[in-house]
């Protein structure tokens, strides 16, 4: 008793080593390559999705600014309104308000893909969940504190959404510039948006693990409050 | 109890486990089911204990009380002196972490790390450097004669090796008590010897309890005292002494 109370004052208590967390939930996907494959697909969808839509944008304003003729020429082929987007006048008026509604009914688009995103990997997670009790409850026989379990799901999610956002970043970008090149040729590397394409990514990049952080949360929450009575249930 | 040959000292006979009248019950929609019905138990420190009954005694509500994995409707359970309705959550982490090791029946490694990352988890979660938890588990394993397979993943191991795995796993932060949930019930006759053995050769040589939940006759030979559970309520409690009668008869019919 004594000996127990003083460790308990002493302070050396249970540590949360982050790098272990890390290596558990990284072996875990691992070993689950080909579930956790599936669900990575749905992030990699909606960033690609996103992405693509953003750096067409980002194309296309740099092409319309660039404001070469033989440039307007294949803009207008391809039902692109060109023209100095500053101008005053009424057309350029009516212009503006076009691409505005076009862009707000994207944002409604890119918002849907992301929430059927969220879902997906929320219900991924349980599964995950659901599927690694007795493991969870094992572990918390062993010692480990609510806040381990959490930082092991919440860990998990945001990988694979890291992973799955970059790959869906490149492909998104790669869709973009193959379809831009049938279209405006070359034109569009001589002037190619370098630094709103790039800011696009690392918006994209930061959506996408912020999102699976988002849908692993109520998991992962679920998984920590389970009582480690659990791993001593038998039946498999 | 009278002293056998072959036990640890029990001079002082350290009370590690107590528990007051406990009483516990589930609400299964309408009817409330009693589980246990007052309990008064005391667990030695040192000793091998067994507790036996059928299914639906109220076995294995018992043994997760004495584990401090469930919480008591009524009475109190005491680990180490500290009762355990008193501690939150992060002290019960604690005290599973330090004071009592885990042995499953379904062994419950964790699939995706190796034989010797299963055993140093404990002492990760204990606060242990990697060197030091590295050396500790590699003794660990050696003692229960897995030493050369430290790299192996649980899908590598059979069952007995398995168990082996966990039973170094319960011993890694040196515990006070150890408690066995059925631990040879997913194993052969054999193995389950094998397994009950080296609990019995981990009890002498490193003096932890350990309470094992079983229906397993083999257990009574090695338990210093046996509990029997019926109906929610301690049927009755034999020493090792008067056991070894029974062991004979019984284990006759058993194998």
């Amino acid at each position: 008793m004594t000996d127990a109370t003083s460790n308990l004052a002493g302070g050396r208590t249970i540590s949360l080593p982050l790098s272990k967390a890390m290596e558990i939930s990284l072996r875990s996907l691992k070993i689950r390559f080909g579930r956790s494959l599936i669900t990575t697909s749905g992030v990699i969808l909606a960033i690609a999705f996103l992405m693509s839509v953003w750096s067409n944008n980002a194309i296309l304003d740099s092409l319309k600014n660039a404001d070469k003729s033989e440039i307007n020429l294949l803009l207008q082929q391809n039902g692109i309104e060109t023209g100095p987007t500053d101008g005053g006048g009424v057309a350029s008026a009516e212009v503006a308000a076009r691409m505005l509604e076009e862009r707000s009914k994207q944002t409604w688009l890119i918002s849907l893909s992301l929430l059927v995103c969220v879902v997906g990997i929320a219900n991924a997670m349980l599964m995950a969940v659901t599927e690694r009790y007795r493991e969870i409850g094992t572990m918390k026989c062993l010692g480990a504190l609510d806040s381990f379990i959490v930082k092991l799901f919440l860990l998990e999610s945001t990988f694979q959404g890291f992973a799955g956002t970059s790959v869906g970043i490149i492909i998104g970008l790669a869709m973009t510039v193959c379809l831009a090149l049938l279209d405006y040729s070359t034109f569009i590397f001589d002037y190619f948006p370098v630094e709103p394409i790039v800011t696009a990514a690392l918006y994209s990049l930061a959506i996408g693990t912020f999102l699976s952080l988002v849908g692993a949360m109520l998991p992962a929450y679920r998984a920590a409050k389970m009582e480690p009575v659990e791993a001593m249930r038998s039946e498999t | 109890m009278a002293e056998e040959q072959g036990q640890p000292p029990q001079e002082e006979k350290r009370t590690v486990v107590r528990t007051q009248q406990v009483k516990k019950e589930y609400k299964m929609g309408s009817t409330t089911v009693r589980a246990l019905q007052g309990i008064d138990l005391e667990v030695y420190s040192g000793e091998y204990l067994s507790i036996m009954g059928p299914s639906g005694s109220g076995k294995s509500t018992l043994f997760n009380m004495v584990g401090g994995l469930d919480k008591p409707t009524e009475g109190k359970v005491y680990i180490d002196e500290v009762d355990v309705a008193q501690l939150d959550a992060y002290e019960l982490a604690w005290l599973r972490c330090r004071k009592i090791g885990y042995i499953f029946q379904s062994f419950n490694l964790i699939p995706v790390m190796t034989a010797l990352e299963n055993v140093t988890l404990p002492m990760v979660f204990a606060g242990l450097t990697s060197d030091e938890s590295r050396d500790k588990g590699m003794v660990l394993l050696g003692k229960v004669g897995l030493g050369d397979r430290y790299s192996h993943k649980p899908f590598e191991l059979s069952g007995g090796q398995q168990q082996r795995v966990a039973v170094a796993r319960a011993l890694a932060n040196d515990p006070a008590v150890v408690l066995a949930d059925e631990p040879t019930g997913n194993l052969d006759l054999h193995t389950g010897t094998e397994i009950i053995e080296l609990l019995r050769d981990m009890n002498r040589a490193s003096g932890v309890t350990i309470i094992s939940a079983t229906h397993d006759y083999k257990m009574l030979s090695v338990s210093d005292r046996v509990v029997w559970v019926s109906d929610g309520q301690v049927e009755r409690i034999a020493n090792r002494e008067d056991l070894d009668i029974e062991v004979a008869q019984v284990g006759g019919e058993d194998e």
